[in-house]
């Protein structure tokens, strides 16, 4: 069992990073992710890891410098939110592309404009197609074991595919929870040394990276980055058990919470899955059979495992933190809806947008959503497919 | 330097095969480079730009380079550089390697001028160990001749052409040495593959610096500027002995000139062979002539009044 400490979200990435002491990291500060490598810098500064920290001039030279540095030959990370993971949006297909295990600390947060500083799902939802895979965290723990999980997924051999952990900005990223800080060698020990493939700092034997391909080429290198991103599912579930294993807490795909015979089911990602958790408490104290399916793998997709945990459910909800933005409903929605499609479950599926630009979501607002469905339930009618919480007056 | 012969027999870093167009002078122009690497002495690593050498040079699943090189985008080969160069030390001081390795940056006009001055910038402020050499070929010539900020004043391109009331490029080159300078770095300097002798002097200069270093080459194109392939040289020679592309060193800010004419030939003999340049030489137009003229020659004079200065930075009389 680790040490009990009290601090952020932030502290728990820093110290992550710290452990894991990459070989490089190249960073730029937006908040509110600043506090990651102004901690980093402190502790490279006070001798307490040697990583060659490189205060780029901006977050597109953060990935690219990440880029480079990871196809020169070691272990790589760095940390953005919102607007500055918006800015590397080219060099995260790259890095993705080029199979280069990156890992990424998002501390995640609306994007502009209007300009908001606080948290919502809108950089990590933009970029959910990049090639990456996508791990979101609940509280500080999270953050912090899902960090050092992220290490040893992205670089197995059959992955080799860029990693990024998100925390909730502001909720849970400034936030002091108590949590366990594990032992520096153990960790050190659970990621182990990493072997580059094809360093180019190997000059005996020059590699070219990053040669252009043509179309009678392209596709055959998209489907096999493909395969490697798809790898990822089964490494997350047996890295969650070594980490269980090793420091006590395990990690599947998701986490099924009071799920098993739950009719009423909310689905959701980040910190606010702990509201939940604390209504779907208070509604089993009074005999309401109400359940919570938390995605902590949003990418790859583990849709199969996903739908099949919500059979029992009679009616469900999706939260997504960030706006459907023309599409029937958010991501989360319209993929789980889509995974239930192939089973026997014909169950409502209504959606629900909330906590935009750091927007509050209490657990009134929670029970709302548990209230509505119940009333779906007992009338069998679907009054709003798409809703929001919290919003100033009605949504339509 | 090396004997010619002695040259011929070095191991090439890029090699033939590619896919540049004839008489292109951005194989000949890193060939050079090659050429004037001590690589007795050190391994050469290259980060390159997007950009016609880059597509030309690295289509899978062929190479032509014979050293680690990498991709990744078209405004990042700086950056990109400065993260090789940063895990460079890492392996250094973790004893992974003991070799000495020396980092070369490539891009042209629009990855230097343009779209990758952020990188740039940033790159030598945190003072990387590397070389950047900017090939400039005035103009994104990758995507078929679109103007950057680096075609010259007049300059025809696809997107500043000439016209029934345009001539052009309306406004003067960026002077991208000064910005560069600017930085107060150990050693920039410009070259022309014409003046190879020159060139490979400023290269080995360059790689022998422990800091960032940045070469600005002028990089004739054949198929963008309009002249036969048989001509790249040429043309660089003109370029030079018009003043038009000074060959000069800027060495902890002294300027020193490398090259002086015996004769400055006016601008005209460096215009005319080039169809980019034909529109100015209508009737009426005479104007943009002695336009272009006007501001080679402020430079020209401009820089001689620097290297007549003398003044390096940071250095003070009584040293």
């Amino acid at each position: 069992m680790g040490k009990k400490v009290a601090l952020t979200g932030n502290e728990a990435a820093a110290h992550a990073i710290r452990q894991i002491n990459p070989d490089v990291i190249a960073a730029f500060p937006i908040t509110p992710s600043t506090p990651i490598p102004q901690a980093v810098a402190q502790f490279i500064a006070d001798g307490e890891m040697d990583t060659e920290l490189v205060t780029v001039e901006s977050e597109h030279s953060a990935m690219s410098a990440c880029i480079g540095a990871a196809a020169a030959g070691g272990r790589v990370m760095t940390a953005t939110s919102a607007n500055g993971y918006a800015l590397m949006w080219e060099m995260l297909y790259i890095a993705s592309g080029m199979r280069l295990p990156i890992v990424m600390a998002v501390v995640a947060r609306a994007l502009s404009s209007p300009l908001n500083i606080h948290g919502d799902h809108s950089d990590i939802m933009g970029g959910r197609d990049t090639g990456w895979i996508q791990l979101i965290s609940e509280n500080s723990q999270e953050a912090y074991d899902n960090l050092i999980q992220a290490v040893k997924i992205a670089e197995n051999k059959d992955v080799m595919t860029p990693a990024l952990v998100a925390q909730d900005g502001f909720n849970t990223s400034h936030t002091i929870e108590i949590w366990e800080l594990e032992d520096d060698q153990k960790v050190k020990e659970f990621i182990g040394e990493y072997e580059p493939l094809y360093p180019m700092l190997n000059t005996d034997e020059p590699v070219t990276h990053g040669a252009w391909a043509p179309p009678n080429w392209y596709f055959e290198h998209k489907m096999n980055q493909l395969r490697g991103l798809l790898n990822a599912k089964d490494v997350v579930e047996k890295v969650g058990k070594e980490f269980g294993d090793a420091f006590g807490r395990y990690y599947g795909l998701y986490e099924a919470y009071k799920l098993d015979d739950a009719e009423y089911v909310i689905v959701a990602a980040g910190s606010v899955c702990g509201t939940t958790k604390d209504v779907v408490d208070g509604l089993r104290e009074n005999g309401v059979k109400a359940g919570l399916l938390k995605v902590r793998l949003f990418r790859p997709f583990p849709y199969k495992e996903l739908a099949e945990t919500l059979q029992s459910a009679k009616a469900i909800a999706v939260l997504d933190r960030v706006s459907p933005a023309g599409a029937q409903g958010g991501p989360l929605f319209t993929e789980i809806r889509s995974a239930l499609y192939d089973t026997p479950s014909r169950a409502p599926v209504i959606n629900y947008t909330y906590g935009l630009g750091g927007r509050d979501t209490q657990p009134r607002h929670i029970s709302s959503v548990f209230e509505t469905l119940k009333r779906i339930v007992e009338t069998g009618k679907v009054e709003k497919q798409f809703d929001c919480l919290n919003l100033r007056g009605e949504w339509r | 330097m090396a004997l010619l012969n002695e040259l011929a027999k070095k191991k090439e870093g890029l090699v033939s095969g590619h896919r540049l167009c004839p008489g292109c002078t951005h194989s000949v122009i890193m060939r050079q480079v090659f050429a004037a690497a001590d690589t007795d002495k050190y391994d050469i690593v290259v980060a390159a730009a997007t950009g016609c050498f880059e597509v030309c040079s690295g289509l899978y699943p062929y190479t032509s380079w014979n050293v680690p090189w990498i991709h990744s985008a078209f405004e990042n080969a700086a950056s990109t550089i400065s993260g090789i160069e940063a895990m460079y030390r890492v392996w250094k001081r973790k004893g992974r390697t003991n070799k000495d390795i020396r980092f070369i940056a490539v891009a042209s006009d629009g990855g230097t001028y343009d779209i990758g001055l952020q990188a740039l910038s940033g790159a030598i402020e945190r003072g990387h160990q590397f070389l950047y050499i900017c090939n400039d070929n005035n103009a994104y010539q990758n995507t078929g001749n679109q103007r950057s900020s680096a075609t010259p004043f007049g300059g025809w391109t696809t997107t500043s052409p000439s016209g029934k009331v345009k001539f052009g490029k309306e406004q003067p080159k960026k002077d991208i040495m000064s910005i560069v300078e600017g930085h107060h770095l150990p050693y920039a300097a410009q070259a022309s593959p014409s003046n190879w002798r020159d060139l490979m002097n400023k290269v080995k200069k360059a790689l022998d610096i422990n800091g960032p270093t940045y070469l600005n080459v002028i990089e004739p194109c054949t198929t963008g500027w309009g002249f036969p392939p048989n001509m790249a040289i040429e043309i660089a020679q003109l370029a030079v002995d018009t003043c038009v592309w000074p060959l000069y060193e800027v060495i902890n800010g002294k300027v020193v000139i490398n090259y002086k004419p015996k004769k400055k030939l006016p601008v005209t003999e460096y215009l005319k062979p080039q169809k980019r340049f034909a529109h100015l030489f209508k009737k009426g137009n005479e104007y943009l002539i002695e336009e272009f003229q006007r501001q080679v020659d402020a430079h020209w004079e401009w820089l001689l009044k620097r290297e007549e200065c003398g003044i390096e930075y940071g250095v003070t009389k009584e040293e």
